[in-house]
């Protein structure tokens, strides 16, 4: 007789092996680093570059090239570029993070040769024309004015300016700044950034000698450098007051709440524990916070906390969306769930339970050659190497309910965050 | 092409099995074949509140999600107008607490109160944070009704209004669960790092003994073919003024739902598609316009919609709309146009067959629509579809009688008409 309520045996965990990538240089300064994978008929090429900023730091500037980088060259249109990518299916997908533009093209690997010529146009000869400028304004300013009715993306904006001030990690984007944008700063941004010494390529998939020859042929010989990459400056980061911010909408059925404070980074050694702990606290759908705010109370659909790496800091994030009633309530209980994890060793079973659950993410991270690439990429441009998932797997198994109490003081305080609440308290 | 196996239990629960063994893990993917659609009109909501008590335990197993998390697995679940459907991930090598974990809970479950007055009001939450406390949040609420009056799809999947979530009881819920979440109302597909005969074995240890349900018959009402055109206008707190225009399609399975899916495509997928190189750039009157079908099982809705630009007028913005859908219905796609959005279609399926998650929902899905050997036809059912066919069923399916429109009139905007 089936006994169902015994859990069938467990079994441990197994450890990820991740695919060094091979590197190569050219004489332009460009680097690659190739993802191979045999019977893969498909391909991506990422092509990605540091972000440039003057000062004052705009952002807003790197976000609009980015945009703009494939809305026309001197000899292709806007139109001609994207009818092109899509007719061999591809997609050509400009991606801004805060430190880093990336262009991406999806591919099968059978029509790289056409489309790879119209990456390479993009990329050292896009021209920015006005009109096209132009749309980018009219649409994002329109866009702007629907996302500031949104009670979660206005408690964004104001956690980001107050963590990190007038900088490229601060600034969020207005109608004026919008107005502002100029194609001639674009194309001198252009000129500045989008350089085979400012960038590092990353090809994983069906990568054949032929790709690669072809790869050569064209961002070798024929990508010249513009200049010097302007020596970036470190951004001003302002003096972190925590505090608490509330901006009253007598409309709202729900507040958003966001919580948080600067962090460290990747860099840090401890990163991986305050991951875990992290974890434990918000990080997953069985968290301290789900169970008692969602599971316990019902105070909301979802609340989670995350840790962001960037390259000269991180943060640590908490956010949810809950009925303006409770909403003093779930700031309680988050004080609340603050405290217990300095004060109280956390559970034997519950560590070991993260500890299980964060193994068998990482291993499930890794779906096809493109993941190897991502992790790769995420350590990469944190002046790591891959033996960082060596040392964040042992730091994970090795986890205590000890450990995390002192990862718990010494990083997780309630009394040190800024407190936004967009709606009702 | 997915490769897979499939086989029946007893007690009538399908199972399929797709091996692919680049990867260390495993996907366990539960469909019940039950949806919003299913609901009676006076108790919506209740398919997808009921799948958020589907983890408040079962009936050996008190708690669902500590187990999984303990063995290195991951789960979630949705639930749309036609299927609600439960997935696990997890390492190869714990594939056993998947089976025991998803049989216990088709086996019978706790049915805690607490849990139902605690997913209550989560799923009020969840209804307030997308559909209230946004703008155009409220879109489907209103067009659905507006497009259906008869079929179920006339309610959203979140349901009609709160007050029916409110008022659910432990009795609807045991009623839903015996009548829906039977081993012969589910499929279950088991896809990643296992093998055929292990999945059998398992299937039969675990899914073997439970009873099978009563036959479910369903008996939808028909929606009326629709004979004039339906409005809706409000003025909403919204700061941008915005049109959508539904217009009623054909079946998911039906031989010209590719061709609706490939004029949604020839209008808005990707940057060189029409609507958005006519309308946002040449001729900007928008500031984002998009198409698209909802790819439900019954008879589909085809949408258009777009937010007009601040000094174009809303008569002026719909009559744009028209015009593009007007062309259609005029001249013949060019053949170069229609090879690029097949040659989109073929891409996108690739691309998905990278995640195995995504192989075994898809498989699960087209088996309930019939047959999982669809999923591998899909791409072919594309390709045939020709120019002239595309101008007869625009011609058939534009029209202003056919049409359902919502507006929505930013309150503060100055309206130029």
């Amino acid at each position: 007789m089936l006994n169902r309520k015994e859990a069938p045996l467990k079994h441990p965990v197994a450890d990820i092996h991740l695919v060094e990538p091979k590197s190569l240089q050219l004489e332009n300064g460009l680097k690659i680093f190739v993802f191979y994978a045999e019977e893969q008929e498909l391909l991506k090429a990422e092509f990605i570059f540091q972000n440039v900023f003057s000062s004052p730091e705009n952002p807003l500037l790197n976000t609009c090239l980015s945009s703009m980088l494939k809305e026309g060259t001197n000899t292709r249109t806007s139109a001609q570029i994207a009818e092109e990518i899509d007719f061999y299916g591809g997609y050509l997908i400009p991606e801004y993070s805060y430190d880093q533009t990336a262009l991406t093209m999806y591919i099968l690997t059978k029509h790289l040769p056409a489309v790879l010529p119209i990456v390479h146009d993009v990329l050292t000869d896009s021209i920015i024309p006005e009109s096209e400028l132009q749309t980018f304004t009219r649409n994002n300013k329109q866009s702007l004015q629907v996302s500031l009715r949104k009670n979660e993306y206005v408690a964004r904006r104001f956690f980001y300016r107050n963590l990190f001030g007038e900088t490229r990690y601060g600034i969020t984007p207005t109608e004026e700044a919008y107005d502002n944008l100029r194609r001639e700063d674009l194309q001198a941004l252009y000129r500045a950034q989008i350089q085979p010494q400012n960038c590092t390529l990353i090809l994983s998939g069906d990568v054949t000698d032929e790709v690669l020859a072809q790869v050569e042929q064209l961002f070798g010989k024929n990508w010249i450098n513009q200049g010097e990459i302007p020596s970036g400056l470190n951004p001003l980061l302002p003096e972190f007051q925590p505090q608490q911010f509330i901006e009253e909408r007598t409309d709202a059925m729900q507040s958003a709440i966001r919580l948080g404070m600067p962090f460290i980074n990747r860099k840090n050694p401890d990163f991986p524990a305050v991951q875990f702990v992290n974890t434990l606290f918000g990080g997953y759908f069985g968290s301290r916070l789900m169970r008692n705010i969602r599971e316990d109370k019902g105070y909301t659909y979802s609340i989670g906390s995350a840790i962001a790496s960037l390259r000269h800091t991180g943060f640590l994030t908490i956010a949810s969306e809950v009925g303006v009633d409770v909403t003093q309530a779930t700031l309680d209980e988050i004080q609340k769930e603050f405290q217990l994890l300095r004060t109280e060793p956390a559970p034997l079973e519950e560590v070991e339970l993260v500890k299980n659950y964060m193994l068998g993410a990482i291993l499930g991270s890794l779906e096809s050659i493109f993941s190897h690439a991502d992790k790769f990429k995420a350590v990469y441009f944190s002046n790591l190497d891959l033996s960082y998932y060596t040392r964040y797997n042992q730091t994970i198994r090795e986890m205590t309910p000890e450990r995390v109490q002192a990862v718990a003081q010494q990083y997780f305080d309630y009394d040190k965050l800024l407190r936004v609440v967009v709606g009702k308290v | 092409m997915i490769n897979y196996q499939k086989f029946t239990l007893d007690n009538g629960l399908r199972v399929i099995v797709h091996e692919d063994h680049t990867t260390a893990m495993a996907c366990l993917n539960i469909l019940y074949d039950v949806g919003a659609r299913d609901e009676s009109p006076d108790k919506t909501g209740f398919a997808h509140l009921f799948e958020h008590l589907m983890f408040g335990g079962s009936v050996n197993i008190p708690n669902y999600d500590t187990p999984l998390q303990e063995v290195g697995g991951e789960n979630n679940a949705f639930t749309s107008n036609d299927i609600t459907n439960y997935y696990i991930t997890l390492p190869s090598t714990n594939l056993e607490t998947a089976f025991w974990l998803e049989s216990d809970r088709m086996l019978n479950l706790a049915f805690s109160e607490q849990s139902l007055e605690i997913q209550r009001q989560v799923v009020c939450e969840e209804f307030k944070q997308r559909y209230l406390n946004q703008p155009y949040g409220d879109v489907w609420l209103r067009l659905r009704p507006l497009a259906y009056k008869v079929h179920p799809y006339r309610w959203a999947t979140i349901g009609k209004e709160l007050k029916h979530i409110e008022e659910a009881t432990m009795e609807d819920v045991k009623a839903f669960f015996k009548r829906h979440y039977a081993p012969n109302h589910a499929i279950m597909v088991v896809a990643g790092d296992v093998h055929l005969e292990e999945v059998k074995q398992l299937s039969q240890k675990w899914f073997g003994d439970i009873p099978k349900g009563e036959d479910y018959v369903r008996n939808l009402p028909k929606e009326p073919k629709q004979t004039e055109a339906r409005r809706e206008e409000v003025w909403a707190d919204v700061p941008v003024n915005s049109i959508y225009i539904a217009f009623h399609g054909p079946d998911r399975l039906h031989t010209d739902y590719p061709v609706v899916d490939l004029i949604s495509d020839i209008l808005s997928r990707g940057s060189s598609s029409r609507l958005y190189r006519a309308l946002v750039k040449e001729q900007p009157l928008f500031s984002e316009v998009n198409a698209y079908v909802m790819g439900s099982i019954d008879d589909n809705l085809f949408v258009i919609e777009g937010k007009p630009l601040p000094q174009v007028s809303l008569t002026d913005a719909e009559k744009a709309l028209w015009q593009q859908l007007e062309l259609l219905k005029k001249e013949l796609v060019a053949e170069k146009e229609l090879q690029k959005v097949k040659n989109k279609i073929e891409s996108t399926m690739m691309f998905a067959e990278l995640s195995n998650l995504d192989k075994a929902m898809n498989l699960a899905f087209y088996e309930a629509l019939g047959d999982a050997d669809l999923y591998n036809q899909e791409v072919d059912r594309y390709l045939q579809v020709s120019a002239p066919h595309i101008q007869s069923i625009a011609q058939e399916i534009f029209r202003q009688e056919n049409s359902s429109t919502l507006i929505y009139h930013a309150k503060e905007q100055q309206d130029v008409e």
